[in-house]
């Protein structure tokens, strides 16, 4: 059968295309330790004769990681925590209630995934300011404490769970907000974990907002940070202290998603499906 | 006290209306129509106002269209729609095609096929910003990874991003790299809502490979398609992260898009009025292409 040699060919293919694709990252983590002394005068571009730490310590103490980590974890927990809030909320009214205009609040909510706050840059800059809240890390999470994503894909989540269990709980004397934690919360938990990953990952990288609204090292996210880094270098002496400078940012992440990537990707394909 | 209505339940409004339910649903919603208020309906209104004042830090005055036509006759918001409809058009079939490939040749629960996926998808979770830092590298002339590996075969490279000619394309190539994980997820969702029993008979039929995936997967994949086109559509005119490190929208324009475009009249140049207009524009596009989705693509998907 002339079957086999087809997939062998098909696999060869995917798996010189899957190191295609490696080679940038794999090419950037070499850099990272080679002598700045080097990295120009080699010829062969993944060389590393004497590898060294030089680059991870002058990116380390060029820029204030640690507070730039700060800055970033805050805000990323910022707007989880208030998402689950909001979000939890609306998609128990979308699922369980029945209310007047329930059809228009639901095209109302579906604007802003037509719309998303990252295109609105202009306009929201200026909401902030009239807030006065301009190089906070408020301003940079606010935008964000609402989710019609999250409030879409929670709702799914919540129409599956059997109604008896809610009247159940009911009997037994919960409130409705005992209901929702004991019931809805725990049923729901692999949607939070997708909504979560999706969350987090989206907003450790955003970029252009922070940039915007923000103008000081103590408010400056992660990635505002090293951009602002890496625009003052250019020559490739210097490419060995801004590759580590990438690696010290994309390394949570990465790592984040080598320990969990079967959630990670699971939660991405959650994230497509209506 | 109850609060509680079956969500199957039908026919509230031949009951007399609970307007102490009626509240209480509101209420769950409040929260959320508080933030998507201040940043998504006010700001999206008063962009369209701002657009039909004039620029500048004095006093507004109502202008009319007078903005629109200034901005939209103009060189640069060409040039850049220009760039947005290239970069769409060649980076969407390509990944799409790229990554339903590759989903279907990592989609089997076997050896390495977890690797391959990682390969794959990692892009997709390390910032856009440094994505742009290592293809700054890449794409430097002379020292550059690409350069060199050139350099092999005997060939020297154009100046990659500061040539009008080749920056579009390096975008292009970055762009797909990005993206074929991310849709490649979706594809391998899509592979495994296929019906086994298809591919089952058409092998006894003694179908070839190629005709399987002509006949069989490509059609049934038809609506992971759409969904992932309608998103690459719209990531195309999100993704512009990359231009700050890279090339800020140079050389003279030729890798700019209009979200950056946007950034720059608002916050390089104060022209408020010309972010105002060219907001709008990107509101127009984002919300057709959603309508196109919702209105003509849904009622094609769920046969």
């Amino acid at each position: 059968m002339h079957v086999f040699p087809y997939k062998i060919a098909n696999r060869t293919l995917v798996t010189l295309l899957a190191l295609l694709f490696l080679f940038p990252l794999i090419w950037t983590v070499l850099t990272s330790f080679t002598p700045g002394s080097e990295i120009i005068t080699r010829s062969n571009p993944l060389a590393v004769n004497r590898p060294t730490l030089a680059n991870y310590k002058a990116a380390w103490d060029a820029v204030p990681f640690l507070l730039y980590y700060g800055n970033t974890v805050i805000i990323v927990v910022g707007i989880l925590a208030a998402q689950l809030a909001t979000v939890t909320l609306a998609a128990y009214a979308f699922a369980r209630l029945n209310f007047i205009g329930q059809g228009f609040m639901f095209i109302l909510f579906l604007v802003q995934i037509m719309i998303p706050p990252d295109v609105l840059i202009f306009p929201n800059y200026v909401v902030v300011k009239e807030l006065g809240l301009l190089d906070t890390k408020l301003a940079i999470m606010l935008p964000y404490w609402a989710s019609a994503f999250g409030v879409f894909l929670l709702r799914q989540t919540f129409k599956q769970i059997p109604y008896e269990l809610d009247e159940a709980s009911r009997v037994d004397g919960c409130k409705w907000w005992q209901t929702l934690w004991h019931v809805y919360l725990p049923s729901a938990k692999p949607t939070y974990v997708a909504f979560g990953l999706v969350s987090v990952s989206t907003h450790w990288n955003n970029f252009m907002w922070p940039l915007i609204v923000t103008n000081s090292v103590e408010s400056r996210p992660l990635t505002v940070g090293i951009a602002i880094f890496a625009q003052t270098f250019e020559t490739g002496v210097q490419w060995g202290t801004v590759t580590a400078a990438t690696m010290l940012v994309v390394l949570p992440l990465l790592i984040a998603f080598l320990v969990f990537q079967r959630q990670f990707v699971e939660s991405f394909m959650h994230s497509g499906l209506k | 006290m109850a609060q509680w209505i079956p969500g199957s339940s039908r026919g509230a409004s031949l009951r007399r209306i609970n307007w102490r339910k009626q509240a209480f649903a509101y209420a769950l919603l409040l929260p959320s129509l508080v933030f998507l208020t201040l940043f998504t309906y006010y700001p999206t209104l008063k962009t369209i106002w701002y657009s039909f004042l004039s620029s500048g830090f004095g006093a507004k005055k109502f202008v009319g269209f007078d903005q629109y036509t200034r901005v939209l006759q103009s060189e640069v918001f060409l040039k850049v729609i220009k760039n947005n409809l290239f970069l769409l058009v060649m980076t969407v079939p390509t990944s799409l095609l790229l990554a339903m490939y590759v989903a279907i040749w990592v989609n089997e629960r076997m050896k390495g096929n977890g690797f391959l996926r990682t390969a794959f998808f990692y892009p997709n979770v390390i910032p856009m910003i440094a994505i742009a830092n290592i293809w700054l590298f890449i794409y430097t002339p002379d020292y550059g990874l690409l350069d060199k590996f050139l350099e092999i075969i005997g060939v020297s490279g154009p100046n990659w991003l500061g040539d009008p000619r080749w920056v579009m394309w390096a975008m292009v190539i970055m762009v797909i790299w990005k993206e074929v994980g991310f849709f490649m997820v979706f594809y391998l969702a899509g592979l495994q809502n296929l019906p086994g029993e298809i591919y089952e008979a058409a092998k006894l039929e003694g179908a070839r490979p190629l005709q399987l995936f002509v006949r069989i997967t490509f059609p049934l994949l038809m609506p992971t398609t759409l969904f992932c086109m309608v998103i690459a559509t719209t990531n195309s005119f999100r993704l512009v992260d990359h231009l700050y490190i890279m090339t800020k929208g140079g050389p003279d324009n030729a890798s700019n898009l209009l979200l950056y475009h946007i950034y720059e009249n608002a916050f390089s140049f104060w022209d408020t009025g010309a972010a105002a207009v060219l907001t709008v524009v990107l509101l127009v596009i984002l919300l057709s292409v959603s309508i196109f989705n919702y209105v003509y693509l849904d009622k094609r998907i769920h046969y």
